[in-house]
């Protein structure tokens, strides 16, 4: 290697060398001719005639040297960067398309990279499993808390398992009352992530236990807000919840990644929790475990343990967990599973740009290829044999995608910032998105692959050009040809364009079918937040906590701008779930939970039915005197009532609910809501939903209200912030201490939902409008060179008397018939590939007409337009300016 | 009369075992080798000038033979080739496949005849 170096350093030394070596043989021979009788220029005549080509023998030896390969390919970098500089518009248009294409790619490779191939931030990723209750209604519902306690104990294949749950605190004690997101977990949690405390220690074993003593993780986010990262903070303790906790530790910002966005910054053992049912066996709470595999074990042993070990607990609590199974699946599927079909398709789709911008800069170069034949032409004469010609071109090409690479990187770096700003919620692991050496790798692969892909084809073409026609000019046979070649590269972009198309088409339809479905209520101008009351109220009786909620009840619904307010409790739509089970008055209660009937639970105020605009189909909704001294009352929906009185009137119908002591009656039907999302409520098995009235909670509900209740408001006017903040005044006014977070207006709520699928449609159609803005600038570069080479011809049929209509029609049929042809193949892919995002589309067939016609139309006209501007140009050719042209 | 050219693999193994053999009698440039070769074998065969040059790159970059300018004896600076030891090695293994080869062909031919 270092002999290659130096070589290469001390090639123009032997450069020199070569050059006297060979015309010292000359000399020598010229002298030796002369001494034998020949005169001076004879002699020189002769000689060079013996030695044959110069240059030829020249490039030979440098041939012949191994360094030859690296040296050759720095002159041919310098030529390739020379006439580079001499073509700057060339240059600038063919790097520019290179760098969209590249560009694209590169952004998109980073984010598939960070989201789907990087491994999850924890050691062994590959055997973490996340672990949920199946049930009737819940393929991955949630586990209850004596359960886990079982399952910990009982399975034979983690190596430990641990369960968490999002919650909130309020803090009081340190400046205003403030609403603190926080985990519930168990003690097993951080050390099975790898997650090691940055300062203190985590939970001891035991630590997470019901009736042990209250401690506390801070997140370094919390520690450093109001603390100021302050290494005294162990052992100080934190107000929450009108108890006091212990700080026994500082945890890492975020190590949560299975429980979704939101950065917490607290960590509580689940055993502090004040939840009655969390001891329950039946209760469904939102608890969710994680376990890690024992090494060498596979997920499907670990589901065959897990489904003994809930065979076993349904034998020994039958009441409880009759039905019950345990559902895993691998982590990195929960965390990234649901956007993986989309990255993957965006990623194929940003193939096919770079593709079409591969064919446009082939065609740049061959129309190009055509004036530099005499150049080659030149140096095939003189020696250069074909491969080195190839090679030279080849260089040209690549250094073209070298530099449209490095712009590309820079493009990728903004588009992806960017793009990651204004999407934030869409994608999972979005924090560890960004530029990393396998991006660079990849980026540097694809320029080097691109510079080969559309230099090869040109590049062979012109060594053959060159070798053949020499230094002839104006061969009408190869100009032909080539144009064979270039109507094929456009029919080919037109296809991948429209296969682009078809794709953004289809996406953006199903986003309109999901708009435009009615999710069953109102969704617009409807705010929710929820409402913590202050820590003296935790603690308090339930009529006094009811009195509480009255008032701040009414002197909501006197807050300017709001129309009507309720309270919510249980379920909320598209937002939480929460389940309640009855069974028919008069019958006796079933032994188990899953012998009961299940209906969504809405635990609501008489203001839900005008705040959500929920439409009343039948008697009446829950209004002021549904109290807790009044007899309890329900509302239902459609689906309940068709499915538990089909054909009778449920009005007046009494029902007993698992946690009421006396039956309620139900007073209305209303409309069913999409609780489950616009799009699949239909597939969730769940449907009957039930409606009562908040007042009337059973008292130990009630006495969990004060540390997180939800409220819905519907305001008047276009912006929820003004009302929002008068609302906050509002319920500061009343306590200080009281705190409002967590508000989301309904329309964010929705859009969130689909916020996936709306971000691919808009970098899908984006990248369709990238590829057909490329694939017109491509038949525009076609149809120019064609005219410009047929000039002669159409200024003769024009000297000839041709109307300029017909020779309008002529130029553009041309284009027309490859574009067309195009298209055509286009059509067919597409029918071939949109099947593969089937999962992507919602009602919409991979196939739909409409959209198929729709985009063959849209490609079309661009096509025609793309060919009209040169079409019209030739129309304005001057037949005695084209006669004279040759 | 058959003519030298790079394209045969077989004829430039025998070109590069010429030019050891010559360069092996002492400092020779470019120029005398080939003056040699025509003299040695002008019936025979000849080199073509645009093979000799590359022929002399490539042993060299081999490291079979090594180059120093020095004066020649009309006083202008050449390019003198020496065989180093390595191509004394390669020579004289050259000669005996050359030898080995050349015997088996003439036994072929003294059997066929």
């Amino acid at each position: 290697m270092k002999y290659w170096l130096r070589r290469i350093i001390r090639k123009q030394g032997t450069e020199h060398e070569l050059d006297s070596e060979l015309r010292f043989h000359l000399e020598q021979r010229a002298a030796d001719l002369v001494e034998s009788g020949a005169t001076r220029e004879e002699a020189n005549r002769r000689a060079r005639l013996e030695f044959g080509g110069v240059e030829g023998i020249k490039e030979e030896c440098r041939e012949s040297r191994r360094v030859h390969l690296v040296e050759t390919l720095l002159q041919d970098v310098r030529y390739g960067l020379r006439m580079l500089r001499r073509n700057p518009g060339f240059a600038l248009v063919a790097i520019l398309t290179l760098a969209l294409g590249i560009g694209a790619n590169t952004a998109i490779f980073s984010v598939v990279n960070g989201v789907l191939l990087n491994p999850l931030p924890y050691p062994h990723p590959e055997q973490l499993i996340t672990l949920h209750e199946s049930k009737p209604n819940f393929q991955y519902g949630s586990v209850s808390y004596p359960n886990f306690r079982d399952w910990q104990k009982n399975n034979r294949v983690f190596s430990s398992i641990a369960i968490s749950r999002p919650t909130g605190f309020s803090l009081t004690g340190m400046g205003d009352a403030e609403q603190l997101t926080a985990l519930f977990i168990t003690t097993d949690l951080f050390p099975m992530l790898g997650i090691k405390p940055l300062l203190g220690r985590g939970l001891a074993a035991g630590e997470d236990e019901v009736g042990a003593g209250p401690v506390v993780l801070i997140s370094a986010g919390f520690w450093q807000r109001k603390f100021g990262s302050s290494p005294e903070v162990l052992g100080k303790s934190l107000t929450l919840d009108a108890r006091s906790y212990t700080i026994i530790g500082v945890v890492p910002n975020r190590p949560d990644l299975a429980e979704g966005p939101q950065p917490n910054d607290l960590y509580v053992p689940i055993g502090q929790w004040t939840n009655p049912l969390l001891t329950s066996r039946g209760a469904g709470l939102g608890i969710h475990g994680i376990g890690r595999l024992k090494d060498g074990l596979t997920f499907e042993l670990a589901r065959s343990d897990m489904d003994r070990i809930a065979a076993n607990l349904a034998a020994a609590y039958p009441k409880e967990d009759k039905g019950i199974g345990a559902s895993l699946i691998p982590l990195r599927r929960q965390v990234v599973g649901r956007v993986q079909p989309f990255l993957i398709v965006l990623l194929a789709c940003v193939g096919f740009v770079l593709m079409i911008a591969c064919v446009n800069v082939a065609n740049l170069l061959l129309a190009r290829s055509i004036s530099r034949k005499r150049e080659f032409g030149v140096r095939t004469a003189l020696g250069a044999p074909a491969g080195r010609i190839v090679r030279q071109l080849l260089t040209e090409s690549i250094l073209l995608a070298g530099c449209g690479g490095l712009l590309a990187l820079f493009l990728a770096q903004w588009t992806t910032k960017f793009m990651l700003k204004t999407l934030p919620d869409a994608l999972p692991r979005a924090e560890e998105i960004g530029m990393d050496a396998k991006v660079m790798l990849f980026t540097l692969a694809i320029s080097v692959l691109c510079g080969v892909l559309f230099g090869l084809f040109p590049a062979l073409r012109l060594s053959r050009l060159a070798m053949f026609s020499g230094m002839k000019e104006g061969d009408a046979r190869s100009g032909s040809s080539s144009l064979r070649t270039q109507n094929t590269f456009v029919a080919v972009e037109t296809a991948l364009a429209l296969v682009l198309l078809v794709g953004a088409g289809l996406m953006v339809r199903s986003l309109a079918k999901l708009w435009s479905i009615d999710p069953g209520f109102n969704p617009h101008n409807v705010l929710t937040f929820n409402i913590s009351l202050a820590p003296g109220m935790i603690k308090a009786d339930p009529e006094a906590i009811r009195s509480k909620f009255r008032e701040i009840e009414s002197s909501l619904k006197s807050a300017p701008g709001v129309e009507a307010i309720s309270f919510t409790w249980g379920a909320v739509p598209l937002q939480y779930d929460d389940e309640v089970l009855f069974w028919m008055d008069g019958q006796p209660r079933p032994s188990s939970a899953q012998d009961m009937n299940w209906s969504l639970s809405y635990v609501v105020s008489p203001g839900y039915l005008q705040g959500m605009g929920l439409p009343l189909l039948r008697g009446r909704f829950l209004n002021d005197s549904d109290n807790e001294h009044s007899p309890p009352v329900v509302v239902i929906d459609q689906a309940l009532a068709q499915r538990f009185f089909p054909d009778q009137d449920p009005v007046g119908k009494l029902v007993r609910i698992d946690d009421y002591e006396q039956p309620a009656e139900i007073v209305g039907v209303v409309k069913h809501v999409k609780q489950w999302g616009l799009e699949g409520d239909e597939r969730q098995s769940l449907q009957a939903q039930m409606y009562r009235s908040f007042l009337q909670l059973p008292d130990k509900a009630m006495v969990l209200a004060p540390s997180g209740t939800g409220v819905i408001a519907r305001y008047a006017g276009k912006s929820s912030t003004g009302v929002f903040d008068s609302i906050r005044s509002i319920v500061r006014r009343i306590n200080r201490d009281q705190v409002i977070f967590g508000a989301v207006t309904m329309d964010e709520a929705i859009s969130s939902t689909l916020a996936t699928r709306r971000y691919s449609m808009i970098l899908l159609t984006a990248f369709a409008a990238l590829a057909l803005l490329l694939a017109a600038v491509g038949i525009y570069g076609v149809m120019s060179y064609v005219v410009g080479q047929r000039t002669q011809e159409i200024g003769i049929r024009m000297a000839l008397g041709a109307r300029r209509g017909h020779v309008l029609a002529m130029v553009i049929s041309r284009g027309a018939k490859m574009t067309l042809l195009g298209a055509a193949a286009g059509l067919l892919a597409s029918l071939a590939l949109s099947r593969l995002m089937a999962q992507l589309l919602y009602g919409v067939s991979p196939t739909d007409p409409l959209t198929f016609v729709a985009v063959a139309a849209l490609l079309a006209l661009i096509a025609l337009l793309a060919c009209y501007l040169p079409a019209r140009r030739a129309t304005k050719v001057d037949p005695m300016l084209a006669l004279r042209c040759e | 009369m058959t003519t030298i050219d790079q394209k045969s693999e077989f004829l430039k193994g025998t070109l590069d075992m010429l030019i050891l053999k010559i360069v092996v009698l002492g400092p020779i440039h470019g120029y005398a080798i080939s003056q040699r070769i025509q003299q040695i074998s002008r019936d025979v065969f000849q080199v073509q000038q645009g093979s000799l040059y590359p022929a002399l790159h490539r042993l060299e970059d081999r490291g079979w033979l090594q180059a120093e300018w020095r004066p020649t004896e009309t006083g202008r600076e050449a390019k003198f080739y020496t065989v180093t030891r390595k191509g004394r090695r390669q020579l004289e293994a050259e000669m005996r496949n050359w030898e080995q080869i050349s015997g088996a062909v003439a036994l072929i031919l003294d059997t066929a005849k």
